[in-house]
């Protein structure tokens, strides 16, 4: 049944299948990146109650739920590395880890630039943004443990085991603003059924979102491809890559 | 076009600090990651490639010498 | 799946089972502390899942919703006080509801208006009311353009 994946799990293959998606998926991010933050800057209308701070919306949610979306990818991967032992599966675990990292603290940090002027406050010890707070520290201790090891193999399990126990934080953060009373307030986009904002500013949301989903693709790839060639460097296909490239 | 001017545009009707102090931190947040991911991959190439021309050198080194003897 | 393997996926599962357990159980305990609030009713007759209920000279948050028409503004000073009920979809306002007054004396958020969600951090007064030192604004999650926002209140006032 899974035979079909068998080549993927083949560094030199994935190493190359990443190396051809990267321009595809740059040039994506970047259009609709482009498309989408000037439309949301500029087009979109302004909120009834929050004016034009609203705008930090199209930052903030797609950072944030991608941050949660990383680290799920991330302790997927964790998974199928402590099952299948699979070596690719650490790298993508060492690969996801800083981007992830870099979502949640923009999350985390236009989420304050956002409370000072609309709850008046920029930090609140509510269930929401400390549980969000407690996924960059996750994040953080994977890519600690990750350097903190010489041997990569144990590295890679260590890393796997937080990535894994962290997954507990994951439906917390969801579900935060619903089983406790919180100063954020609850879903916007994620709810079921329609979303709970007009469509003329909906639209821009859903561009942003994909460009920044792009964004993560890129540079995950990126970091996967220098992750698997450190794991691999005495294979004889990385010589003969290497000896290429410096013609 | 939700602004009549630059200066509305900047201000964001008042929130102007908080909106593009978000924006800042974002764009140089994903700047920077970009370039460190893209100096990553670079420096991991060079080391690679700088190991395997020692190790050519020591090879060759390895065969002269068996030659002298 | 080899034998091995499922070993350890089934180490894996029974390990994280364990773990989400353990920590399932832990918030259930802590959850009375997650909450940032109480809400207004909870001051009157206490908590209702535990019973318990803040006594006077107590710091607390306290969350609910501005009653319209309550907000009276000291004209000489920042001091303002207005009365919080519990938030509630969609918004009505009872004259039996519970409410409870919070006074404050400094500078309200942008959001602060009648009809608003409101979490104050103060003490527990012995008349019952909050002295807040701090007042912030809590939104929902409805986002919407002054046309529509418009139109959706002059709906609601046909509707009745």
């Amino acid at each position: 049944m899974w035979k079909w994946l068998h080549p993927y799990a083949n560094p030199e293959t994935t190493y190359h299948l990443s190396d051809r998606v990267i321009p595809w998926f740059g040039w994506l991010s970047g259009s609709l990146l482009t498309i989408g933050l000037v439309w949301a800057l500029l087009f979109a209308p302004a909120d009834y109650q929050q004016g034009d701070s609203f705008r930090i919306f199209y930052l903030h949610v797609p950072a944030a739920s991608l941050s949660m979306g990383i680290y799920l990818g991330m302790a997927i991967a964790a998974l199928c590395g402590m099952v299948w032992q699979l070596k690719l599966s650490d790298a993508a675990v060492a690969a996801l880890a800083p981007v992830g990292a870099v979502f949640t603290a923009i999350a985390l940090f236009t989420g304050a630039a956002w409370g000072k002027p609309m709850w008046g406050t920029w930090w609140v010890w509510d269930a929401r943004l400390t549980s969000e707070l407690v996924l960059l520290f996750l994040y953080l201790g994977v890519i600690a443990i990750n350097n903190a090891f010489e041997d990569k193999q144990m590295a890679g399990k260590a890393a796997s085991i937080i990535a894994l126990v962290g997954v507990i934080n994951l439906p917390i953060i969801k579900y935060s603003v619903e089983w406790w009373n919180t100063l954020h307030q609850g879903a916007t986009v994620s709810k079921l059924g329609k979303p709970a904002m007009s469509l003329e500013m909906f639209w821009p949301f859903v561009v942003c979102f994909l460009g920044f989903a792009f964004f993560v693709a890129t540079v995950t790839c990126i970091r996967f491809k220098t992750e698997i060639l450190l794991r691999n460097s005495s294979r004889p296909w990385v010589k003969n890559l290497m000896l290429e490239q410096a013609k | 076009m939700q602004f009549d001017s630059i200066t509305a545009f900047l201000d964001m009707g008042g929130y102007g600090f908080f909106v593009w102090l978000s924006f800042g931190f974002g764009l140089i947040a994903l700047l920077t990651l970009v370039l460190q991911s893209k100096s990553a991959l670079k420096r991991a190439k060079s080391d690679i490639a700088k190991r395997i021309v020692t190790e050519q050198k020591q090879k060759l080194a390895a065969q002269q010498q068996n030659n002298h003897r | 799946m080899n034998p091995r393997r499922k070993k350890r996926l089934t180490i894996v599962i029974t390990l994280l089972i364990g773990f989400s357990a353990i920590s399932g159980l832990v918030l259930y305990a802590l959850s009375q502390n997650i909450d940032l609030f109480y809400k207004p009713s909870e001051i009157h007759f206490g908590k209702v899942e535990t019973g318990i209920k803040p006594e006077a000279g107590q710091r607390l948050r306290i969350g609910g919703i501005v009653v319209p028409g309550s907000v009276k503004r000291d004209p000489t000073s920042l001091k303002v006080s207005f009365d919080l009920v519990d938030m509630a979809t969609p918004l009505v306002f009872n004259d039996t509801d519970p409410t409870v007054t919070v006074t404050y004396s400094g500078i309200l958020p942008d959001l602060f208006r009648e009809e608003q969600g409101i979490v104050a951090n103060g003490t527990l007064q012995p008349n019952g009311s909050v002295l807040a030192s701090e007042v912030l604004a809590k939104h929902d999650e409805n986002y919407m353009p002054q046309e529509i926002s418009d139109q959706s209140i002059t709906k609601e006032k046909y509707q009745y």
